[in-house]
């Protein structure tokens, strides 16, 4: 089935099919970044703005290689020099952009639906790099693209999904693609940080995190935002630490073959102990090299489509 | 819709049995020879050009398999995006003598596609070009070293080549008016 949608906002508005050619495509394209000349002449000519108005080091720099690497030139913008610490409306700032001819414009920003009023509001690409609580489709993607060469499937797949659900938009477009593409997930986390009514998305709650550990073939490790403490949802980190950080000891009650994923930044000692952090169950930093081929897919896709 | 057979199994199995006879001929044997295919067809006939080249010498050449989807020069005319397949060529083809091999021989832009791509992964001591078909109508300055068949036709016929790999079907090629 061919790709026909001019925007990647998040997974919730995808089809099984979509995303399944996302992540066949990102699969040649793992190969080009394995090469010694990484680059492809396939976005020749096309623009790439990234236009981060939230601190972001590792999805900017997939975003902007993954950009080069399929030879469109790129440019980026962080929120703090950009003229919306001026005044300018967001909408505003893009449209000044877009005014410049860029193809694509890759935006992370701390409100969520805000890349739907850019989507709506501009004639270019819109690519979700993260939506406040919202989503984050490209992490998702990289996630099942991991999972995929992992395993060589995710239809029933158990995985586990640990920590801030409530605020996490990496749980949310994980929760939409892991269960279309027909994975049996569960979420964990602290009560005060689950949200009421998640089992609507199709999945299962559980507060008990060896019990998941013990039933799961992946475990994705939530990044437990510090100031979360600071707004009463938790009484403190250690508590959080001992019920829902992952360690050795714990780990080692699950299956052999489980894997460990976090989307990075690690609060190492917080939501994983380093041992586990470094340990041969954590796939991290294949996640963090298939970030690139599959951000490189979604580029791809999303550039060639013409609008009706 | 009028369709004629130009080929059938036992006139591909012979234009293939030749040009290997031919490869070889003009290589001077099987050393840092190696044979990539352009998806689809290309990959299979540069499979079963190994195995004739095997059963002449004895000796297997090694295969690689190139999509140029990345390199075409169209991408950004066509509406879709076409689908994007794995490249997979595990040897370094740096001082080696590449045999580029594909199913039908045109406008001639899938094979700069394709001799774009492959400087991307070494530098070859020389690119020899083996296609199935050569059906004329070139838009580019390139020509086919080892060709099976040459057939005229007019720019609004059809070629297509049938393989049983790819197809499931018997081989053959025909052209559809």
């Amino acid at each position: 089935m061919p790709w026909k949608h001019k925007h990647l906002l998040g997974l919730e508005s995808l089809s099984r099919e979509d995303i399944e050619l996302i992540l066949e495509t990102a699969k040649s394209f793992k190969e080009v970044s394995s090469r010694d000349i990484k680059k492809v002449p396939a976005l020749r000519g096309k623009t790439v703005v990234t236009l981060f108005f939230e601190a972001s080091t590792r999805t900017r720099i997939s975003f902007e290689l993954a950009a080069k690497r399929l030879s469109a030139d790129t440019l980026n913008i962080a929120a703090n020099v950009s003229s919306t610490s001026k005044g300018e409306t967001l909408l505003d700032t893009a449209r000044n952009i877009e005014a410049m001819n860029v193809d694509a414009m890759v935006v992370r920003h701390s409100s969520s639906g805000s890349v739907l009023l850019l989507a709506e509001g501009l004639k270019c690409s819109v690519v979700n790099a993260g939506d406040g609580c919202r989503e984050h489709p490209t992490q998702a993607l990289l996630d099942m693209f991991t999972l995929q060469e992992k395993f060589g499937r995710i239809e029933g797949l158990k995985v586990g999904i640990i920590g801030d659900i409530l605020h996490s938009r990496v749980a949310r477009s994980n929760i939409w693609g892991l269960t279309r593409l027909g994975a049996k997930v569960t979420v964990c986390g602290p009560a005060t940080l689950m949200p009421r009514g998640i089992e609507a998305l199709g999945v299962d709650v559980c507060y008990d995190l060896k019990k998941v550990l013990k039933q799961s073939d992946a475990v994705i490790a939530l990044r437990l935002q510090k100031e979360r403490q600071q707004d009463k949802f938790l009484p403190s980190m250690r508590e959080y630490s001992r019920l829902f950080g992952i360690n050795q000891a714990k780990l080692s009650e699950g299956s052999d073959h489980l894997i460990v994923m976090h989307p990075g930044p690690t609060n190492r000692g917080v939501e994983l102990s380093a041992d586990v952090a470094d340990g041969k169950q954590s796939v991290i930093l294949d996640q963090v090299t298939n970030g690139v081929a599959v951000r490189m897919a979604v580029l791809y896709l999303v550039l060639g489509t013409k609008t009706e | 819709m009028a369709t004629v057979k130009i080929m059938d199994q036992e006139a591909i199995r012979r234009a293939v049995l030749r040009m290997a006879h031919e490869i070889l001929e003009k290589n001077k044997g099987v050393d840092q020879l190696a044979l990539i295919g352009i998806r689809t067809r290309g990959v299979i006939l540069a499979q079963r050009l190994k195995n004739a080249i095997k059963d002449i010498e004895g000796v297997e050449v090694r295969t690689g398999i190139l999509d140029i989807t990345l390199y075409r020069d169209d991408l950004t005319l066509v509406g879709t995006k076409p689908v994007v397949r794995e490249t997979l060529i595990d040897f370094d083809i740096t001082d080696m003598k590449i045999v580029l091999v594909d199913d039908v021989f045109y406008t001639g832009r899938t094979i700069r596609a394709g001799l774009d791509a492959l400087v991307d992964f070494g530098r070859p001591a020389i690119i020899q070009l083996a296609v199935l078909i050569d059906r004329g109508h070139r838009e580019l300055p390139i020509r086919a070293d080892f060709v099976g068949k040459n057939i005229p036709t007019t720019k609004n016929q059809d070629v297509q080549v049938v393989l049983g790999e790819s197809d499931g079907k018997t081989d053959e090629v025909i052209v559809e008016d």
